[in-house]
């Protein structure tokens, strides 16, 4: 294949510019990332199996219903039963610290992009660029700028899932209607109240939409950065391709599936449910499940 | 400059590039269409001045596109003004630095809206304590004052509601008492009932005149209702294409509307309900006067018979009205075998009309009295009289 334009030798002179000059930046941005996600693997490791999937169950219970409560405990019960809980956990915890760390990133870039025209214009084509360049490539860069092993793994999941969470949050507060926006400064807010007051209470639905699409990317970004060693049930995903293991790929894709199912209608309650109902707080949802019980 | 709550003077709203260039274009009289296609930008208002009294209500009202609610928005400056000053109890509010603004936001006006613009993440009272948190007041006094406006228009017991769970009118009473909330001396509303079925429409009207009654606020209201309009506006501005071409009472509009457009809005109005007494009379009733010396019956009783008509009336050398006789008395009189003079004894009394007198009073008295009714102006001269016949006349011509 011959070339006339070499853009690629350009990205690899950057990379390699970036690596000889700057590795102190990249060393210590990975040390505090690889802090944050061995921390929150940590905690999610210290209660016992039982006590972390009575949370989800519990949770499950409050958001969305019997139903879907005995689900989780199915699900769990299976993958602790198939061997796979530990690297469920590590999974979790990846997802948690990318999906934290995007989130935290995500949605002030959106809520400024909201509030400015130009940099609204200015992310929406590195957006583009970000979700759409298949998710594999960002592993490369990441791995020589990292090193191996979860920090890589975390870095490229970020990429690659901040951007539902910056193009939702910009989209909710720009969707938020008109009169209600007037409303807020006919009644004298100045721009940090009508931002927290009226702007971001209104776009919340869209926002947790991005959360939801932020948490799911993140899931299937984290099997696939196993390949850089980022650990969790994606090596076992990874092993069974190398080695044609049918049975462990079933397994071990079973537990994403249902990794996936879970955390996907957990985080969906909380966008929709929002805006329809009252609010309902986890004390109030208590009390009242209580009182039912004692007529 | 003009006095009053509010003062609007020489106000230009341009959307669109070369702001100043398009206002200098509109002082030299290019139209508004030649603005747009040759220089791209869009007039919203165009040289809009009127003032509005303390505790008044001022409507604005327009064809949709003619600019009332751009120009309620550059009131309170929602929309930045082009060129031009509102005063707002004297202080020029196109001027005044943002800090200031917010604070007279906060202080002193606010805002209905016709979508009702409620929070549907916030219960009926934190809607109605917005404002009153906004400007920082704490929390337990703000939701005194609210659960206190909510009594005003009669949702205290909704207080724990939210939006979604209350009817379009109850909603937009909690818009209402958002507003009353931060005790302002102006309010302005956005066609504020337009969303509503004429049932609850008038429930709110009424809603806002009883407020009006107990507490006078200076508003101003933007309708495309007549009805509405004419109902509750002590005044009406009417807009056409950026431009306010008129302003007057409903009487005013009615009687005089400055072009066809202005005209066009009251032809859908059932405007008989605005005639007065003095629009209504006629010269329909014969008169004799009482000039010293009483008219005489059996003259007065050939002359009814003659003009096929059945009542006359007696006034003084001075106009005043003395009273009124009808046919079959005069009869009577003359069949006495003799005439006499009509002296005031054998006139029948009635207390006359005056001119500024509304229909339905008109009918009321027609009602009571057999004959026509007379009329006297200001001044309390005769002017003329009402007889059933002529009222269901004109009633028919209206």
């Amino acid at each position: 294949m011959s070339k006339e334009l070499d853009l690629g030798s350009w990205v690899n002179d950057v990379v390699q510019h970036l690596l000889e000059n700057y590795s102190g930046a990249f060393d210590s941005l990975g040390s505090v990332v690889s802090g944050f996600s061995e921390g929150i693997e940590a905690l999610l490791m210290l209660p016992p199996a039982w006590l972390l999937i009575a949370l989800f169950v519990g949770l499950g219970l409050w958001r969305i219903g019997a139903r879907f409560a005995a689900f989780t405990a199915v699900s769990f019960v299976l993958i602790v039963l198939t061997g796979f809980w530990e690297q469920t956990v590590v999974t979790l915890g990846l997802t948690f610290s990318a999906t934290l760390i995007s989130l935290l990133l995500g949605i002030p870039l959106g809520i400024w992009s909201a509030r400015s025209e130009r940099v609204a214009m200015i992310t929406r084509p590195i957006l583009d660029f970000m979700q759409t360049m298949p998710a594999f490539v960002y592993l490369i860069p990441a791995a020589m700028l990292f090193g191996l092993g979860r920090v890589p793994g975390i870095i490229a999941t970020v990429i690659f899932a901040m951007p539902p969470a910056v193009r939702l949050t910009n989209l909710g507060i720009r969707q938020v209607n008109k009169e209600i926006v007037e409303a807020g400064q006919s009644f004298g807010c100045n721009s940090r109240q009508l931002l927290f007051k009226v702007q971001l209470p209104n776009a919340m639905p869209s926002i947790m939409a991005g959360v939801n699409q932020t948490i799911m990317m993140a899931l299937s970004m984290v099997i696939i950065a196993s390949m850089v060693g980022a650990g969790g049930l994606g090596n076992d995903v990874l092993a069974s391709i190398q080695r044609l293991d049918i049975g462990l790929g079933f397994e071990s894709g079973m537990a994403v599936v249902l990794l996936a199912i879970i955390l996907d209608r957990i985080t969906e309650s909380f966008g929709t449910t929002r805006q329809v109902t009252h609010k309902t707080t986890w004390y109030s949802w208590v009390s009242a499940k209580l009182k039912f019980q004692r007529q | 400059m003009q006095s009053g709550k509010i003062v609007v003077e020489n106000l230009y709203k341009v959307f669109g590039p070369h702001e100043q260039e398009a206002i200098t274009l509109l002082k030299q009289g290019w139209s508004k269409d030649k603005i747009l296609a040759e220089r791209g930008a869009v007039i919203g208002v165009s040289d809009v001045s009127f003032s509005v009294e303390e505790g008044e209500i001022f409507v604005l009202m327009g064809l949709s596109g003619s600019g009332k609610s751009t120009l309620i928005r550059l009131i309170n400056r929602l929309i930045e003004p082009s060129a031009g000053d509102v005063f707002i109890d004297g202080q020029n509010v196109a001027k005044l630095p943002h800090s200031q603004l917010i604070d007279l936001r906060r202080r002193d006006m606010s805002m209905v809206f016709q979508s009702f613009a409620l929070m549907p993440s916030r219960t009926v009272q934190d809607n109605a304590a917005f404002g009153l948190e906004v400007a920082g007041v704490g929390r337990k006094e703000r939701e005194q004052r609210a659960m206190a406006v909510l009594k005003q228009v009669g949702l205290d017991t909704f207080a724990h509601k939210f939006p979604h769970e209350l009817s379009g009118g109850m909603q937009q009473r909690v818009g209402l008492a958002r507003a009353l909330a931060v005790n302002p001396s102006m309010i302005i509303m956005d066609e504020a009932f337009s969303a509503l079925d004429p049932l609850k429409r008038r429930e709110m009207q009424d809603v806002l005149l009883e407020l009006q009654k107990t507490h006078r606020r200076t508003i101003i209201f933007v309708s495309h209702d007549i009805e509405e309009a004419m109902r509750i506006g002590n005044r009406i501005g009417i807009m056409e294409g950026g431009k306010l071409i008129q302003v007057g009472t409903p009487q005013e509009l009615v009687d005089n509307p400055a072009s066809s457009y202005v005209r066009n809005f009251f032809e859908t109005v059932n405007t008989s309900r605005y005639l007065t007494a003095g629009q209504l009379k006629a010269d329909s009733v014969p008169l004799y006067v009482h000039n010293g010396k009483a008219p005489d019956a059996l003259k007065v009783c050939q002359d009814l018979q003659a003009l096929d008509k059945h009542y006359a009336f007696v006034v003084d050398e001075e106009k005043r009205f003395r009273g009124s006789i009808s046919l079959e008395r005069l009869a009577l009189l003359v069949d006495n075998g003799r005439t006499c003079a009509l002296e005031a004894n054998l006139l029948k009394q009635i207390a006359p009309l005056t001119e500024d007198q509304p229909l339905d009073q008109i009918i009321e008295r027609l009602v009571d009295n057999e004959g026509p009714m007379p009329v006297v102006d200001s001044q309390g001269f005769y002017a003329g009289a009402i007889s059933k016949g002529r009222l269901l006349t004109r009633l028919q011509e209206e």
